[in-house]
């Protein structure tokens, strides 16, 4: 196939990210959907790898998925310690930092 | 060592005087300060004398030296130099300012001796006596200014010594506000010359005048009638004049120097340093003169009916100064500055005799209620008589060669100066009335409680001391005067300056009789070589005629005040009964403060006002600063609606701007 | 072949992602980014990274979801809570605009390769030695940055969900701390933005400017 057929796959999984991302109220399924977006981002950079030969691309994605690890891992963290203390888990709720 | 080599250190001696008595006045012995002021000023006079013969050993072309110590600012077209011009001027200036200033020292450090302000006082004087002799000294316009200033600024200190008291610094406010009124005109005045000279040294503007100023052209005259407001505003003349009575609230040694002998002539000096200035610019000297002529009458008019004896004193200051300013204004250049130095003899030793007299009444000014004191004060009587004959211009005394040298300039000019001449005469004669209705008054009659207290031994006290002009109740701790009151007759001190400077009032015109000598002329005719009035001379018979004219004019006066006074008691109040409006319009001192008061105070306050309550208050605060609180609040307000807490909107925020970003780099690639 | 199971794993990456997005229970998103992970899985393999494929399998689909797995079970989840806003309709709305613009932007670009199948193949292209080899070399300084973020997450996870002393038992103290009202005149961002809770000591500002204006109007010469 065609690289540009994986970018496109890769756009319609980012904006399905960010779709989950602005209407979901779990802080979970937004980090899921979150996923989805450093996924589509892989799926491009190792597709753009395979269309210039040179395995930078690859490199990069790996990177990126040790990133996502660490993100999910911070994050998780924060909802555990919400739900510790009682508090609703759910980001319309949880609005403290406003000006 | 060289003229200007004693001029620098004729400033120097007051400058260490002030510095130290300032700085070390509570490590110093005692009631020393006055000593040092007194030793320091008694230096700067040696130091005159010494500069005058230095300067007379130079031939008389090579009398006019400058020099110069660094200067300040020597940009493109300004050369501010700290400099100064030695000439006969300058000398005779230095000589009169720092010899009478000598005795009123020695004076004072009998006055004050009880007050707890004693070392403040010297420090005061001498700075006064250094900022006189910057100002006579003084090389460039920059450094008059200068001396200008602060002079006022001395006069300020001095005028409300006695802080506490609210007369007094009401007063001192009132003389620097006028004199700053002249600072601005004599600063203004110098731009106007300095704009078409470009510079601003005496030597080298004056000559550089003819070449560029035409006769009467508008901007030296308008330059000339702006120093004039400042010669006017210091030698308080009309209109400006509204200080000088006031100012009596300051001792009476402050008023003996500063506004009788020195600072008041500082006007006097400004017109003859600038005579060509004045003679190219006709207009500005007849302006002056005028001024001058004005003064004279309207002064000794209200010197005819004040009450209070400094008042008196002050008035025929005010008249005098007015003789003087007609004279260095209509060419007598030699004349004016010879009544200079008689007025500052005598008015000074009347000052002293009449800090005596008031001393002998516990502080009380007021001549109703003196009397009589001619067995228990023969000291002070006899300076006062000394020093009012010579005012009144008697013969042999030297008012009366001096002021009829001025007069008799004035004849022999002749046409509308003929008018001012006359009216010199006509001020003569109010002179010898109002004087000698001061000493009659003081000095004859029955003796008040004062006096025969003091014919007994004993010196008058007050149990509560007194504000002289209002009664309110004071105490003598700092900020007042002192307990003690001093006499000449028991404070040796007192008794030798005011002996020292009786004498200089009787023997002083020697130096100028015409037909005999004219020692003044000759000196300070180096200073006024470039004057078109230098080689103008009185010829000996007419000056002659002036003279018996002056004389028989006192005479006349006197024997009239002693027929009202003396002769006749109760022909004052018939006298005045009979005119009483015009008595009252002269006690109202021609309604002059009333004038000013309506004309620039109130309108002053009200600007201040409208000022304070609508443009500071509305403007700056509600709508300068407060709009701008008001525009940032509601910016800050605005963007902070943006911060809503809710994740989701932020994440949409972003989305809508890469959304945005990329848009915009799509569109402008293709 | 490699079409035919392109679209087979592209269509269940999508199916995966919308179910992501869509199902209810966050339970049954979990699962559904899991089939999704797999499906990017083959995809990876289509595109000839071997060593990225089998990472995605172990590392994402293994580990991180099985993290997730476990914080789901513990935090529960439920249904989704009922309520919305604009965001709900609007949200679609913008990932639709997103996705248009971006295959706009890929499909219309001048990209030479976009069209082709991809660069001549170099043996051992995508394979362990050759990732390896560039993690050692030209990569080493972003590989160390890599376990160094590893490490400071770790921590960072371990301090935020740790238990604290006494802070389970008393609910009311919590939710007293965060609706407290807080010290006037400190400074802080409540206050400055005018939604404090009011303290009871009046500001002193009015009344010093009361003050100084009167004693103004007694002033004269």
């Amino acid at each position: 196939m065609a690289i540009g057929w994986y970018l496109v796959v890769s756009a319609l999984i980012f904006c399905i990210g960010v779709a989950g991302v602005l209407s979901r109220r779990n802080p979970l399924v937004i980090l899921l959907c979150l996923e989805l977006m450093l996924n589509a981002a892989n799926l491009a950079l190792v597709a753009f790898a395979r269309m210039w030969g040179g395995e930078d691309g690859q490199v990069f994605a790996l990177i990126v998925m040790v990133v996502a690890a660490c993100e999910v891992t911070v994050g998780l963290g924060l909802v555990v310690a919400i739900y510790r203390r009682h508090l609703p888990v759910d980001v319309d709720e949880l609005n403290e930092l406003h000006g | 060592m060289t003229a200007t080599t004693f001029g620098w250190l004729i400033l120097l001696c007051p400058l260490l005087g002030t510095i130290v008595i300032a700085l070390g006045y509570n490590r110093l012995p005692a009631r020393s300060a006055g000593w040092i002021a007194t030793a320091a000023i008694a230096a700067s006079f040696a130091l005159s004398v010494a500069a005058f013969i230095a300067l007379e050993s130079k031939s008389p072309h090579h009398r006019q030296l400058t020099s110069t110590l660094w200067s300040y600012a020597s940009t493109a077209g300004l050369d501010a130099k700290l400099s100064i011009l030695v000439d006969p001027l300058s000398v005779f200036m230095s000589l009169v300012v720092s010899g009478v200033s000598a005795l009123i020292h020695l004076y004072s450090v009998a006055y004050l001796s009880s007050d707890r302000g004693y070392s403040r006082y010297f420090s005061y004087l001498n700075f006064f006596v250094l900022s006189m002799l910057l100002l006579v000294l003084a090389g460039n316009f920059f450094l008059l200014i200068i001396g200008w200033a602060f002079v006022g600024a001395a006069s300020y200190l001095l005028i409300s010594f006695w802080y506490r008291r609210n007369t007094a610094t009401r007063a001192g406010i009132k003389a620097f506000v006028i004199n700053v009124v002249g600072d601005v005109g004599l600063v203004l005045g110098t731009f106007f010359i300095f704009k078409h000279t470009g510079t601003v040294d005496f030597l080298k503007t004056f000559k550089a005048l003819p070449h560029v100023f035409g006769h009467n052209s508008p901007d030296l005259v308008a330059g000339s009638l702006l120093i004039l407001v400042g010669a006017f505003a210091k030698s308080a003349q009309v209109p400006l004049h509204t200080w000088l009575p006031d100012a009596m609230e300051g001792p009476t040694p402050v008023s003996a120097l500063i506004h009788a002998a020195t600072m008041v002539t500082a006007g006097v000096y400004l017109i003859a340093r600038l005579h060509p200035l004045f003679e190219r610019a006709t207009t500005a000297a007849d302006v002056a003169a005028i001024g001058g002529c004005l003064t004279l009458l309207i002064a000794a008019s209200i010197g005819l009916v004040v009450t209070d004896l400094k008042r008196v004193i002050a008035y025929s200051t005010m008249s005098q100064i007015g003789y003087m300013i007609m004279g260095v204004s209509v060419g007598a250049y030699s004349a004016g500055l010879f009544h200079l130095m008689t007025h500052a003899f005598f008015k000074a030793l009347l000052f002293m005799a009449a800090g005596s007299l008031i001393g002998a009444m516990a502080g009380v000014q007021s001549l109703d209620r003196m009397g009589g004191f001619r067995r228990a004060l023969p000291f002070t009587f006899g300076c006062f008589l000394v020093g009012g004959l010579a005012l009144s211009g008697l013969p042999p005394f030297s008012g009366w060669l001096s002021k009829d040298d001025v007069i008799a300039f004035l004849d022999h000019r002749g046409g509308g100066f003929l008018i001012l001449g006359i009216a010199g005469y006509l001020g003569a004669l109010l002179t010898a009335i109002y004087t000698f209705r001061m000493i009659f008054r003081a000095f004859w009659g029955d003796p008040v409680p004062e006096a025969v207290e003091l014919e007994h031994g004993h010196l008058a006290h007050a149990e509560v001391p007194r504000n002289p002009m209002t009664g309110e109740e004071e105490d003598t701790d700092v900020g007042f005067p002192g307990p003690q009151h001093h006499i000449a007759e028991r404070d040796w001190p007192m008794k030798v300056a005011m002996g020292a400077l009786a004498l200089l009032a009787v023997i002083g015109g020697v130096v100028q009789i015409p037909g005999v000598d004219d020692a003044v002329s000759r000196f300070l005719d180096p200073s006024f070589a470039d004057s078109k009035f230098v080689h103008v001379q009185v010829k000996t018979g007419p000056a002659w005629v002036g003279l018996l004219v002056g004389a028989a004019i006192a005479i006349i006066g006197i024997s009239f005040a002693y027929r009202v006074w003396v002769a006749a008691p109760g022909s004052a109040t018939a006298i005045q009964t009979r005119l009483v409006a015009v008595h009252r319009f002269l006690v109202n001192k021609w309604y002059f403060d009333e004038l000013i008061d309506d004309l620039v105070v109130r309108p002053a306050l009200w600007l201040g006002r409208f000022g304070e309550s609508v443009l500071e208050r509305i403007v700056i605060g509600s709508g300068v600063t407060g709009g701008t609180l008001g525009v940032v609040r509601a910016g800050s307000a605005a963007v902070r609606r943006a911060q809503t807490g809710f994740l989701r909107y932020y994440a949409a925020l972003m989305v809508i701007g890469t959304f945005g970003v990329a848009l915009y780099f799509l569109v402008s690639s293709t | 072949m490699s079409q035919v199971l392109f679209f087979i794993a592209a269509i269940g990456a999508l199916a995966g992602a919308i179910g992501v997005v869509t199902l209810r229970n966050p339970f049954y998103s979990v699962l559904a980014l899991a089939f999704h992970l797999v499906c990017l899985a083959i995809l990876f393999l289509l595109l000839r990274a071997e060593f990225v494929a089998a990472a995605q399998v172990v590392v994402y689909a293994g580990a991180v979801m099985v993290l997730y797995v476990f914080v789901v079970a513990y935090v529960g989840g439920g249904d989704e809570l009922a309520g919305g806003s604009a965001l709900r309709i609007l949200g679609p709305m913008f990932a639709i605009a997103l996705a248009v613009e971006l295959c706009i932007a890929m499909l219309g670009s001048a990209l030479k390769g976009i069209t082709s199948k991809g660069a001549p193949y170099v043996l051992g292209f995508g394979t362990p030695g050759h990732i390896g080899r560039l993690f050692l070399t030209t990569y080493l300084f972003p590989f160390e940055i890599a376990s160094v973020l590893l490490l400071v997450a770790a921590v960072g996870a371990v301090v935020l969900a740790r238990r604290r002393r006494g802070l389970e038992e008393p609910d009311e103290q919590l939710l007293v701390r965060i609706r407290a009202p807080r010290p006037a005149y400190t400074g802080t961002m409540a206050e400055a933005a005018g939604t404090r809770v009011a303290e009871t000591v009046p500001p002193p500002e009015a009344e010093a400017v009361g003050a100084a204006s009167d004693s103004r109007e007694e002033g004269g010469w």
